[in-house]
């Protein structure tokens, strides 16, 4: 009967806990090792290979933010500070911290409104304006004085929206940002992973909590090497020999439907912002002289859809008096690693010496 | 073991101490040991492999009971219908090929079955010679020894058994660019190869109990400990296998704690210590002293929990099935001292070679006409003793310094305790210098024993001293 007794009432506070803990869905992202005992990263967390990267790809966006290093720089009254969104260029994919753009900007030590210049790296390897969005949102708290929006055609198709797995797992984020900015979701959208339940217990959420578990492991592999990401060095050049495919998604020529362009979420992305200074910029790409290269500008992009891209945003920008910089073929094509928009340390250095006069304008 | 592999032994196990209790336990113990040791076999790339290493475990495991069986005790027909239960149940196994799906029991398709029974009659005949032909003798016991030495040697040697499966490659011609030294992982031998030694040994000495077949078989490849241990000694084991079991609430309950113990501290602390701790690419990468003595502390918990997880797991399960396996670990981290330490650290492994290596070997040297010095005996039984548990891990440089760190250690603590062990006394009066005595041990030896793991740990002798020097702060 012992026996029994022990297994029921141990069965039974396990529901209990899970209810519970289904009912008041603690934030326990929030719980963060990082800034208190380990240093913050200095990019969000992901991660494809983690014995080897020592960082992982969780949705969980309150552990993603509470593990970097904004979340522990408290800012001082001349800091001018500065958030970096977009892809995985401003991430830095095959780049050390220090070589991202925000790395160089940082080290490049200038001032601007007689405050020094502190850039934080809030780039996220998946292209989608959704997702620049929900991660902006979340940085709004940080009380940033510029934001830097680096984007590309790639990031505006409605289709990539929600096919980044950060945005599919953050729907009821995306829903609250919906009704307060504007931002046209789908709440229908099948992409969406939508919890039950049972998907909010201790069980159901066994996976996220795990993960988030490991983010603040791998905080000692931080701290210990500063690596948060494998540095192949036999990684395939981006392709310069091109396909001669004149379709972009689901755009053929000569026009692309903007009905099919996700410019609301760019929309939504600056009213979020509010009163503070936005720069959008237009990223830098591979400009391929390979074959067919006459079609398309590289593995990403036709001539066609991109140069009509490039007129909508200077004529959207203009319209909308949003500050923006169409910085697309500032990097020669030597500077492109393994994509037609990941830089190498010389070519984040061009784009770094392009924006900082840019940053400096701004306080004018 | 992954934990859904353990989960289902261990429902298995439990399943037939609540329910089925007595009633054919002793063939459940048997053929489900048989199933186990196939279905955690590795797949392996060498064409059929994983089916034959674990009939090869199979095959010398009976011929070990044959030689160390009595005359009358071989010819019984119960231990040639067990003969036929284990071709039996390999045979099906086998059968298991011609289903239209994958084989769940077997790591890859098991081989062609002509083969099978062309090796089980070839088995079956040896067995039925060294019956009729041999006698019980010292030297045929000694040639088990010695053969059972040579596998291991053969398996554990990386360049042997590289050279092994290149031969094995260029006679099956598959790929032999291929060849490398795990394509021979045979899994659980050092187990199955230190329980039959035991049995070996202890009948050469005349001091092995009578066993059957079953009963033989089941103790060395016992499934709850095949993999991990812990070695148990044969007459222990048999005696708790013909004692009918009686799984009672008290004992289902101590069972199901340290079943769970042993998850909780394998797949939750050691898993996630494993993260973190000191392995060959973050050796070289930690850019700070500091951080790198806390991956290596980390490794030395995660090896504690990983192998006391197991170990309480296995501890658990046999229990379901009215088997009390020995004790492995007990709080070795915390004694304070290295013999100690080694008293409570893979005890089952360190009785095994005192009984069966320091012992022996200290009184041959003491039985010598003019026997060396007693520091010197010591420091040579300690210190091949401890190489050699070095070498049963594998036989690299690594596992070499391992053993010659904790040999050298063990002879410093020995005389250091005999030169020590008054003044201590005298210094220790009060219970709080006997608290820091005692805590001041814990702590060098347990910083002596992490030490130690950097040659464990990483495989490479230069950066297990570029490891040392950076600890430190020499380069």
């Amino acid at each position: 009967m012992k026996t029994i007794n022990i297994i029921l009432k141990g069965f039974l506070l396990f529901i209990i806990v899970n209810v519970v803990f289904a009912i008041l869905q603690p934030r326990v992202g929030n719980f963060s090792a990082y800034n208190v005992i380990f240093p913050g990263r200095e990019r969000l967390p992901f991660g494809e290979n983690s014995a080897k990267a020592y960082n992982l790809s969780l949705f969980d966006l309150d552990a993603m933010f509470a593990s970097h290093e904004i979340n522990g720089d408290n800012k001082q009254a001349d800091e001018f500070r500065v958030i970096l969104i977009g892809d995985s260029s401003v991430w830095g994919t095959l780049l050390k911290p220090e070589e991202t753009l925000a790395g160089q900007l940082n080290s490049a030590d200038f001032s601007v409104c007689a405050k020094s210049i502190r850039v934080y790296n809030l780039g996220y390897p998946t292209i989608s304006l959704t997702k620049d969005v929900l991660l902006l949102s979340h940085a709004m708290k940080y009380q940033p004085d510029l934001i830097i929006w680096l984007t590309t055609l790639e990031a505006f198709p409605l289709e990539k929206q929600t096919a980044s797995p950060l945005v599919a797992n953050n729907q009821e984020t995306l829903l609250r940002l919906a009704t307060r900015y504007g931002l046209k979701v789908d709440a229908n959208d099948p992409a969406f992973i939508r919890d039950s339940f049972w998907d909010s217990t201790i069980i159901g959420k066994q996976r996220a909590l795990a993960d988030v578990l490991r983010l603040q492991l791998y905080g000692v592999m931080w701290a210990a090497t500063g690596i948060d990401q494998t540095y192949p060095t036999d990684y395939q050049k981006a392709q310069t020999d091109l396909e001669a495919d004149q379709k972009f998604h689901k755009f053929e020529p000569p026009v692309m439907d903007e009905n099919l362009l996700a410019l609301n979420v760019l929309e939504a992305g600056m009213n979020m912002a509010g009163d503070i200074a936005v720069l959008i910029v237009n990223e830098p790409m591979l400009i391929s002289t390979g074959i067919n290269s006459d079609i398309r500008y590289n593995f990403f992009y036709p001539r066609w859809a991109y140069d009509q891209y490039r007129s909508m945003m200077s004529e959207l920008s203009l319209k909308n008096n949003w500050t923006y910089t169409d910085l697309w073929d500032a990097v020669p094509a030597s500077e492109f690693t393994n994509s037609a928009i990941h830089l190498t340390p010389a070519g984040e250095a061009f784009l770094a010496e392009k924006i900082k006069p840019i940053i400096e304008g701004i306080c004018k | 073991m992954t934990i859904l592999q353990i989960l289902i032994v261990a429902a298995a196990a439990l399943f037939w101490g609540l329910v089925m209790r007595e009633r054919g336990r002793k063939h459940f113990l048997l053929n489900a040991s048989v199933l186990v040791i196939f279905w955690l076999q590795p797949a392996l790339p060498l064409r059929g492999f994983d089916f034959w290493i674990p009939l090869a475990t199979l095959t010398i495991t009976v011929f070990s009971w044959f030689i160390t069986a009595a005359e009358e005790s071989r010819r019984e027909k119960k231990n040639w219908g067990v003969i036929a239960i284990l071709a039996g149940t390999v045979l099906l196994l086998n059968l298991t090929r011609f289903l239209p799906f994958d084989s769940i029991l077997t790591p890859s398709r098991p081989p062609q079955p002509l083969t099978l029974l062309l090796i089980l009659a070839f088995s079956g005949f040896i067995f039925l010679l060294v019956t009729r032909l041999t006698r019980f003798s010292a030297a045929l016991l000694a040639t088990g020894i010695i053969g059972l030495i040579v596998i291991f040697l053969a398996i554990k040697i990386p360049a042997l058994a590289y050279w092994i499966s290149y031969g094995i490659r260029s006679l099956t011609d598959q790929s032999l660019t291929e060849a490398k030294a795990i394509d021979l992982r045979w899994l659980g031998f050092s187990y199955v190869a230190f329980r039959i030694i035991h049995t070996l040994r202890d009948r050469q000495m005349g001091r092995l109990p009578a066993v059957d077949l079953a009963e033989y078989v089941t103790y060395v490849i016992f499934f709850p400990a095949f993999t991990a241990g812990p070695i148990d000694r044969i007459e222990r084991f048999i005696k708790d296998l013909r004692k009918p079991s009686t799984l009672g609430n008290d004992e289902l309950l101590i069972a199901s704690q340290r079943f769970m113990l042993g998850l909780f501290k394998k797949f939750v602390v050691a898993d996630a210590l494993a993260l973190i701790a000191l392995n060959d690419t973050n050796a070289l990468q930690v850019r700070s002293t500091g951080w790198l003595w806390i991956l290596l502390y980390a490794y030395a918990f995660q090896i504690y929990f990983d192998f006391s997880g197991y170990t309480d797991i296995a501890i658990g399960i046999s229990k379901f099935l009215g088997i009390q396996l020995p004790e492995n670990f007990s709080a070795p981290y915390l004694k304070p001292n290295l013999t100690q330490f080694w008293n409570n650290w893979h005890m089952t492994l360190t009785q095994w070679f005192r009984a069966y290596f320091f012992n022996p070997v200290t009184r041959w040297l003491r039985s010598w006409n003019t026997p060396w010095p007693a520091p010197v005996m010591i420091a040579l039984t300690q210190i091949a003793t401890m190489l050699l548990i070095g070498f049963w891990h594998g036989v690299t440089w690594n596992f070499a310094l391992w053993g010659l760190w904790h040999g050298v250690g063990l002879f410093i603590h020995n005389r250091w305790s005999d030169m020590a062990k008054v003044r201590a006394g005298e210094w220790a009066t009060t219970p709080f210098r006997k608290f820091f005595l005692n805590m001041s041990g814990v702590v060098i030896t347990f910083n002596f024993v992490a030490l130690g793991w950097i040659f464990f740990a990483l495989s490479s002798t230069s950066t297990s001293m570029q490891v040392f020097l950076k600890l430190f702060e020499m380069r």
